[in-house]
């Protein structure tokens, strides 16, 4: 059984966008909106990360060795001003967006192996990932003219 | 006579559960004048805080002598606030602007409108010449214009430069009010009527401090409290008011956990089935996901993340769910604090929960903190578009488009209009290169003060300040444009409970000061902004033209105006919109039918999640099939941005005293007024005092890691681990060289709410140190309202002969 390895995919990416939210957000801690939220939707991805441990743990004891080229790095760090803003949003859209993905995977497999509490945990968390992702849009809409056009 | 800076609420005039509040007039002139001297009244309304009380303008040889309540109008019966009776001596101020001002060598000298006016323009034109032009234009006005001024602020904006830069001071005062009506009915506009205090059997104040902020509408709940069946009362305020002290239950919650305490009394609603299953069923979308999300706060959760006790939270649940026409009001408590959108949908939520709603007695206000805030969210000169309409639809777009004949590519609608902070963050990036202030005073109202001055000061960026007075401010523009105000010009502008008033002009300005609207329409004749045809874009020219225009753009919203004129709003008393030709009398509360303007072709907003902002789209909208009902939005509590920590121990609060309005601008040069409470103040609890060494008069030092403040201190009623500053005092009156920081927001943190965009002034953390001895002298509180002092030395505030006013009643 191959679960356990898309959980550690989905474990992984939780805690990586958890430290790219903080990252993000203290790099551009002039804008409060983006410093405050950030910090808050990385607690949540840091619970969903938490959530998952145990079941992580569970299937790992039937797993056979980890695949080639499991785990993905879309994150180098945060850049500045107007179009970085832009940049490390986008940075955190593509990451959260293989958090969603995963979430769905997860929830599949779940099905597969009747897990009701993995399932559980999968319905909890799969809807604020999508939420962070329409934020990381509604964010980006809002600045993405006066960074690409007016801006000098 | 009576005293009004001693009693701001004048004499009780009790009344009864369905009885019509009784008629009492309140007058005050100046000097020994009597009304026969009087040679015409002027009718209007008042301007300086957000009740909409209905008064006439004493003229005597050319000029404002006094002020009297209409007794005709369906507001006020008569009645003004202190504020009124003695705030409008600052028009005859010798100190307005008279001429306007440009910046040479640093300096601000006196000009001609021609060399002001046409530095603006040419300021424009060079930034409109660029790609992405209009993106370097970014409008800040207020929530004290008059709705024809703002209209056409609106229109030059979106349509004539095209920018979605534009944002009102309301940003800082009802954006939320907006927000919650929107999030939970589809649309804005107050479901209530005043004339719901006269039915009601129970009023909630949600952190609303009615007693100071809109004082006859406390005036009408008190006569109810006097009267024969008296309506209940719940307050929930971390400070001790005139409200709390009258209420019969007094929550002083800790500051930013409004969203836990209401989800611990909703709870209670549901669980002891003291809600409405049937009109819950029809009318509303979302029970389930509530009923689980408040299921996770029992009365003692909520009690310990609040700080108060379990038991209280019971009766205040009880109060709740045994009334049966229960009124709320909601203010700055919960719109400047942590999860305010989220806080004031839960208000909301009980409503629809206990189907209190559309009916007498049982109605909403989502307040407003200004006179005309409400207009400038009707018209489209703050973060909405004009006749709340939906950025995210199309088919409004096309609407405007068609009505200003232009095309649709003009009109910002990619995201939703920018909020005034963004706006700042823009100015302070550089890409917005003018900045037009329109009768606001940012340099002492905006949170973190040190950073909007760096801002202002800005040698690339171009400030145009429209005002009365040299506010602090107008100090820092390139360019002051002197104002006309209330009564020196004509035109509308709505209240609270969506009554219209027509506001007269009674007497000339000084000087060369112009009215806004005449500023704002000589700018577009100058910028020539034209049509798709060629013509004018703006065609209006007066007042009342411009209301006709208006008419048409609100023509089948919400806020339709179509039934309305000059004419028809002379003499009487102001109307409630819709006011249409099926509805002449205009429309005392909204939602009768439990129908709710959500139709994805009506509403005005496509939805938002409340903990984030996050929009939806059409799509998932329209997936809701909400079809008329309301939404009940379910949210949990989450800490403030700021909780206070070793360093900072204590929490910050700022709001008004009852004798001042915003930054003084006016109330601080009407002599009662400024006597009343002439400098700041900071009010403590006695134990947090005695643990710190001070007492009553003390100097005291506040600071927060954006700055600090020096204040005497008043012990007063206020929780513990609290403190509160007036935010009222910039530093326009005090001398440059005695100058001490003062401002409250010198203080506060720069931080929104997700969904409304208003900034947080109520959660602070601060340290508070004893700086010097009082020597026995009290401090320059009042003693009236909530920074009545807790020990009996502090001397009454009083007004003396020079406050005495009348208040007639019984058709004296």
């Amino acid at each position: 059984m191959h679960l356990a390895h898309y959980l550690g995919l989905l474990h992984r990416a939780q805690v990586n966008l958890a430290d790219a939210f903080r990252q993000v957000g203290s790099a551009h801690g002039e804008e409060p909106d983006v410093y405050h939220l950030c910090q808050q939707l990385a607690e949540r991805c840091d619970e969903h990360a938490a959530q998952l441990q145990p079941f992580a743990a569970r299937y790992a004891e039937e797993a056979p060795a980890e695949p080639d080229r499991l785990h993905s790095e879309l994150f180098r760090g945060t850049r500045s001003g107007g179009i970085g803003l832009l940049r490390d949003l986008q940075d955190l859209y593509l990451m959260a967006a293989e958090c969603d993905i995963s979430w769905t995977v997860v929830g599949q497999a779940a099905y597969g192996a009747r897990d009701r509490d993995l399932l559980a945990v999968v319905k909890r968390c799969e809807g604020e990932t999508s939420i962070q992702l329409k934020w990381l849009r509604t964010r980006m809409k809002q600045a993405a003219p006066q960074a690409l056009v007016v801006a000098e | 006579m009576v005293d009004r800076i001693a009693d701001p609420w004048g004499p009780r005039t009790p009344y009864g559960a369905g009885q019509e509040w009784p008629v009492r007039v309140d007058t005050f002139l100046d000097g020994d004048l009597r009304e026969s001297d009087v040679d015409s009244w002027v009718q209007s309304a008042s301007v300086l805080h957000s009740n909409g009380d209905a008064v006439d303008i004493a003229v005597r040889d050319g000029r404002i002598v006094g002020v009297r309540g209409r007794a005709v109008d369906r507001v006020n019966r008569g009645r003004l606030d202190p504020k009124d009776l003695y705030g409008w001596q600052a028009n005859n101020s010798p100190d307005r602007l008279t001429r306007p001002l440009v910046r040479e060598g640093g300096r601000l000298v006196e000009t001609d409108w021609d060399t002001a006016m046409g530095r603006i323009v040419a300021r424009s034109n060079e930034l409109l010449a660029g790609p992405g032009g209009w993106g370097h234009f970014g409008f800040y006005t207020t929530g004290q214009l008059f709705l024809e001024e703002y209209y056409t602020l609106g229109v030059i904006g979106k349509a004539g430069l095209g920018t979605p830069h534009m944002d009102g001071n309301t940003r800082l005062c009802t954006a939320t009010a907006a927000s919650a009506l929107k999030a939970t009915f589809g649309a804005d506009g107050q479901p209530g009527s005043y004339t719901d205090v006269d039915h009601c059997d129970a009023i909630a104040l949600w952190g609303h401090n009615v007693a100071e902020t809109q004082t006859v509408l406390w005036m009408r709940m008190l006569d109810r409290r006097r009267g024969p069946n008296p309506p209940a009362m719940l307050a929930v305020d971390p400070r001790s008011t005139a409200v709390t002290r009258e209420a019969d239950v007094h929550l002083p919650i800790r500051n930013g956990t409004n969203v836990a305490l209401m989800n611990g009394l909703l709870r209670e609603i549901i669980r002891n089935g003291w809600y409405d299953e049937e009109y819950v069923a029809a009318h509303t979308l979302g029970f389930d996901e509530l009923a689980r999300r408040v299921d996770g706060y029992p009365p003692e959760r909520a009690a310990d993340i609040c700080d108060v006790p379990a038991a209280d939270v019971r009766r205040a649940a009880e109060l709740l769910g045994s009334s049966r026409r229960l009124l709320s009001t909601v203010l700055q408590g919960f719109y400047q604090s942590n999860q305010a959108t989220a806080a004031a949908c839960q208000v909301n939520n009980l409503h629809l929960l206990r189907g209190m709603i559309g009916r007498p007695g049982a109605g909403i206000y989502q307040m407003n903190g200004q006179p005309t805030a409400q207009n400038t969210r009707e018209t489209g000169a703050d973060g909405d578009l004009p006749g709340l309409r939906n950025w995210d639809n199309p088919e409004h777009i096309a609407e405007l488009a068609r009505l200003w004949n232009v095309e649709p590519e003009v009109i910002p609608h990619w995201a939703p209009p920018t909020h005034a902070m963004q706006i700042f963050r823009y100015a302070e990036q550089g890409s917005i290169k003018l900045l037009w202030i329109s009768a606001t005073n940012p340099a002492v109202s905006l949170p973190d003060l040190a950073r909007i001055r760096r801002i202002l000061r800005r040698p690339e960026l171009f400030v145009v300040v429209q005002d009365l007075f040299l506010t602090e401010t107008a100090e820092l523009a390139d360019v002051v444009l002197p104002g006309a105000t209330w009564g020196e010009k004509t035109g509308t502008f709505t209240n609270v409970d969506r009554t219209v008033h027509l506001s007269e002009k009674a007497v000339d300005p000084p000087g060369e000061a112009r009215a806004d609207l005449d500023i704002f329409l000589d700018y577009a004749r100058r910028m020539d902004f034209r049509d798709r045809d060629g013509r004018p874009l703006i065609p209006w020219t007066t007042p009342e033209e411009a209301f006709e225009a208006w008419k048409e753009c609100s023509r089948g919203r919400p806020c339709d105006y179509t039934g309305l004129t000059y004419d028809k709003l002379r003499g009487g008393s102001g109307i409630q919109w819709p006011c249409t030709d099926a509805r002449p009398d205009g429309t005392e509360r909204l939602y009768t039918d439990g129908i709710f303007p959500t139709d994805p072709e009506v509403c005005e907003t496509y939805g938002q999640d409340l903990a984030t902002g996050a929009e939806f789209t059409a799509e998932e909208y329209r997936a809701k099939q909400p079809g008329g009902r309301a939404f009940l939005h379910a949210v949990d509590y989450r800490p403030s941005p700021e909780v206070p920590d070793e360093g900072h121990p204590l929490l910050l609060t700022t709001g008004r005293t009852v004798y001042h309005f915003h930054t003084r601008t006016k109330t601080g040069r009407a002599p009662q007024l400024d006597a009343a409470a002439p400098d700041v103040w900071v009010e403590l609890n006695v134990a947090d005092a005695e643990r710190l060494g001070i007492v009553e008069g003390d100097l005291v030092g506040v600071a927060s890691a954006r700055g600090a403040v020096q204040a005497r201190a008043r012990l007063s009623g206020i929780r513990p681990g609290v403190v509160f500053l007036p935010f009222h005092y910039g530093w326009f009156d005090q001398d440059p060289a005695e100058r001490t920081p003062r401002a409250a927001n010198e203080l506060t943190i720069t931080a929104w709410d997700p969904v409304s965009k208003q900034p947080l002034f109520k959660v602070a953390a601060v340290a508070v140190a004893r700086l010097a001895d009082g020597g026995g002298v009290p401090s320059p509180a009042p003693t009236v309202g909530g920074s009545a002092p807790v020990a009996a030395v502090v001397p009454a505030t009083v007004g003396g002969p020079a406050a005495e006013a009348t208040s007639h009643t019984g058709g004296e």
